[in-house]
């Protein structure tokens, strides 16, 4: 009886501990920001930006997200799905030297940031069937 | 049996500690999305692209939504609105429950609704623009939860939408 209670307290505390992270890391999210750029980031082979940004818009409709925001200056649009969870996601577009544009997501599943690259791979892949246009890895 | 208990909380803590991961459909095109791309949108023959955001801001507006967010240059207006979410089945069933004697459930109790309206160049036809309409919602029972958070893809909400939407362009079009 006794060892069975201890091995629930141990666990409960394991459970607590796993999870505790200090304020400051949640805040600024430190991780390997090499990585998840990497993960989150794809060059299209385009200079207009704002056809980019439409698509992007278009893309993640198509994916039942609701846009909250968009600014085509800076190229960003926000959006969130709602499907019994919650995704929050923003895409940015930016021009890059050369004939090309960046376009950067990063997404929030519930409370979490997405670090998995698949979701990412699969975003990019059907913005880049709507923009006729292929995805390119960036170093 | 209580060692069975204590065994079954145990696992239960330590597998739903950090548990959170993404459905793997949700950043996939699902089978039915080229459907709701047709049901969510309508092709309007105008060449400017203003007019038509604005005609969407007046109905959005006609149906008591306030406008949260416009950018024009890339065809985004969101508008949003809280309002009561009680249906009366729900009613109905609450108080039937609460005379068999099962006490307070809770009820939906009110909604927020969140849409966006945006518009693209089509890519078929130069002389018009693509329009599409999105509805979600979240929905707050009567003890302050999320009962529901989903997005709209009832058929005749987005049919009546556009049928309003084409009667304020013809409206906008009619300056005085």
């Amino acid at each position: 009886m006794n060892l069975l209670k201890i091995t629930l307290f141990t666990t409960l505390l394991v459970a607590i501990s796993g999870c505790a992270t200090t304020h400051d890391s949640r805040i600024l999210q430190s991780g390997n920001q090499v990585e998840l750029r990497s993960m989150q980031t794809r060059s299209f082979d385009t200079e207009d930006k704002n056809i980019v940004v439409r698509n992007v818009i278009s893309t993640l409709q198509d994916l039942s997200f609701v846009i909250d925001k968009a600014d085509a200056d800076l190229g960003t649009v926000s959006a969130t799905k709602l499907s019994g969870y919650k995704i929050r996601m923003t895409v940015t577009v930016r021009p890059q030297s050369g004939e090309s544009v960046l376009v950067r997501a990063n997404a929030q599943y519930n409370l979490k940031p997405i670090e998995n690259p698949n979701v990412y791979q699969d975003f990019f892949s059907v913005l880049s069937k709507s923009l006729f246009l292929s995805a390119n890895s960036v170093e | 049996m209580i060692k069975f208990r204590y065994i079954l909380i145990a696992v239960v803590l330590g597998s739903s500690g950090c548990a959170t991961t993404v459905p793997e459909d949700a950043f996939k095109l699902s089978d039915t999305s080229l459907q709701e791309r047709q049901v969510q949108s309508r092709f309007f023959e105008t060449k400017n692209e203003v007019e038509l955001l604005s005609a969407g801001i007046a109905v959005l507006q006609d149906m008591g939504y306030s406008i949260d967010e416009t950018e024009k240059n890339a065809g985004v207006v969101t508008a949003s609105k809280t309002v009561d979410a009680t249906n009366g089945g729900q009613v109905a069933a609450a108080v039937f429950l609460a005379l068999m004697g099962g006490g307070n459930v809770a009820i939906d109790s009110q909604q927020t609704i969140e849409v966006s309206f945006v518009t693209l160049p089509s890519k078929l036809n130069r002389d018009g623009y693509l329009s599409r309409v999105t509805f979600q919602r979240v929905v707050i029972n009567t003890q302050g939860m999320v009962s529901r958070a989903e997005t709209l893809n009832n058929e005749e909400l987005y049919s009546e939408f556009f049928d309003k939407l084409s009667k304020s362009v013809f409206l906008e079009a009619q300056k005085i």
